[in-house]
């Protein structure tokens, strides 16, 4: 078994939106290396309650990487040093003994934080709620073969279908652009049948409420993507960026 | 709202007139190297001179030189614009970011390296273009072809020397034999001229990285805002944008100074 660690933790804390939020720093000692990232802010959460102390306010849920809930930005990166996962699947045995830890939430002014770690990331619902869905408003699911769908799409499809909306996209982007989220959330659809009827209208209205959400514009630097817990693809972009393009000049509106 | 003021002023739309505009002033990129490549004959600048007179006077140059100008302040204002639409986007800054963990340093400081080409663009007009076009530095010279024996001889005019228009070709024979002669505005001589001052020619050269690590990521970033980033074309694109545009094209212009100044 490897040795426990014994770490400096360097946490954003915020009381409120209005607040104007500094850094506090924590000592956590005998942090064993098995535990995930969440679990070690449990046990210092566990601490300062029983100091009376406020604990840290942090988003999580599933804690299986699937959810999408769980974000701080870990010593420059979103979910931490590892590719590839959430920060509830970031483990201690990522970390050395002594290690000093930056703990910040997202920054993008359309993700204001709401306290501590925690922001407020409905602006992702916003976008879906413009276009991000199908219209099947009657009837049962049909037989799963009945529309052929080629398999290389529907694993495409997939793919993008795969993005759990963390925003992991966004804190990465030195713009602060929902590009890969947008694109993941047009894409799945973009290449299903079923997304055919409402292609155009969906890339135009879903862009369109991402600008007035205030993201930044894309600067393909591919930090999203690389920061991705879901490795979503820049390919997903490249075909919101087209579908777009061809919507506005082709769509009857 | 007009439906081409929405897509225009959407972010895809933007960025979609950046990629547009960059990818037009890279093929202009492409003419002004290849053109420039006369500057390394040896023929006392004939070749040239007699260039930079038809890059003035064709009417196809001249409206295509209109689009230019247009182009670059539109590449640039727009993006000055979306740099700072970008940093509206978060107004907190983070205490710590890795952001060479994630991308490459080209893509994220595209504005920088923009502002320095854009510099670099006001002096490089000011000493080739305004001179030639306004100023009054730049002499004619006599360029005398013998026809039959193939040799040049160039005489520079006196400073006073003017003529209506920019190039004059006579040919005329005597006892000693055939000549061609041509008097030209001597803009290789301006050229070699200015390139002998070492702080010029430090600063084209500098001037050229930030052309090669803005189009390294320029020129391939272009494809995928117009949507296009397919592993059968992707090999090709980055191989033109790395090897012709941020290699080729740059390291040829950065010859040229350095040329004239060790010549």
């Amino acid at each position: 078994m490897e040795k426990n660690l014994n770490l400096s933790l360097k946490v954003w804390r915020q009381k409120n939106a209005k607040d104007k939020g500094q850094f506090e720093t924590y000592k956590v000692n005998d942090i064993s290396t098995d535990m995930s990232f969440l679990e070690m802010f449990d046990v210092l959460n566990e601490r300062l309650i029983v100091e009376g102390k406020e604990p840290i306010a942090f988003d999580h849920d599933c804690r299986e990487g699937i959810c999408g809930m769980c974000s701080m930005f870990i010593n420059g990166r979103p979910h931490g040093p590892k590719q590839g996962i959430t920060t509830c699947q970031l483990h201690m045995r990522s970390f050395n003994d002594g290690d000093t830890i930056v703990v910040e939430p997202w920054r993008a002014s359309p993700f204001p934080v709401i306290k501590d770690l925690v922001v407020d990331r409905t602006a992702f619902d916003r976008i879906i709620s413009a276009g991000g869905f199908i219209s099947i408003n009657t009837g049962n699911a049909q037989d799963a073969n009945a529309l052929p769908i080629p398999k290389d799409d529907a694993d495409e499809s997939f793919a993008a279908a795969s993005c759990i909306g963390c925003g992991a996209c966004v804190a990465a982007c030195k713009n602060a652009s929902a590009m890969l989220f947008v694109s993941a959330k047009v894409s799945q659809f973009a290449l299903l049948p079923q997304g055919q009827p409402e292609r155009k209208q969906r890339v135009m209205e879903m862009v369109a409420q991402m600008d007035s959400e205030g993201f930044g514009s894309c600067t393909n630097t591919g930090a999203c993507s690389a920061e991705c817990p879901k490795e979503i693809s820049l390919t997903h972009i490249a075909r919101m960026n087209r579908d777009y393009i061809s919507a506005e000049l082709s769509s009857a509106k | 709202m007009n439906w081409v003021t929405k897509m225009f002023s959407s972010s895809l739309g933007q960025k979609f007139i950046m990629a547009l505009t960059g990818l037009f002033l890279c093929t202009f990129l492409v003419i002004h190297m290849i053109g420039n490549l006369q500057l390394f004959k040896s023929d006392f600048g004939l070749a040239f001179n007699t260039y930079a007179v038809f890059m003035t006077t064709f009417p196809l140059i001249k409206v295509v030189s209109y689009l230019l100008y247009a182009s670059v302040l539109f590449h640039a204002f727009k993006g000055f614009m979306l740099v700072a639409k970008n940093r509206k986007a978060r107004p907190v800054k983070y205490a710590v970011q890795d952001g060479a963990a994630n991308s490459h340093w080209t893509s994220r400081s595209m504005g920088l390296l923009g502002t320095i080409i854009l510099l670099f663009i006001v002096v490089h007009m000011k000493n080739f273009w305004y001179e030639y076009k306004f100023g009054h530095e730049i002499g004619y010279t006599a360029y005398i072809q013998d026809i039959h024996k193939d040799t040049l001889v160039s005489q520079a005019m006196e400073p006073s020397y003017t003529q209506v228009k920019k190039i004059e070709e006579v040919n005329y024979s005597n006892e000693s034999g055939q000549y061609h002669v041509t008097i030209v505005k001597d803009l290789y001589k301006e050229v070699a001229v200015e390139f002998k001052e070492w702080w010029l020619v430090a600063l084209y050269v500098l001037c050229m990285f930030a052309v090669a690590f803005h189009l390294y990521h320029g020129f391939q970033s272009a494809f995928q805002t117009f949507g296009i980033n397919h592993s059968k074309f992707n090999g090709l694109i980055n191989f033109i944008g790395i090897w012709f545009f941020s290699v080729i094209i740059p390291a040829s212009f950065a010859a040229m100074p350095l040329f004239f100044f060790f010549k």
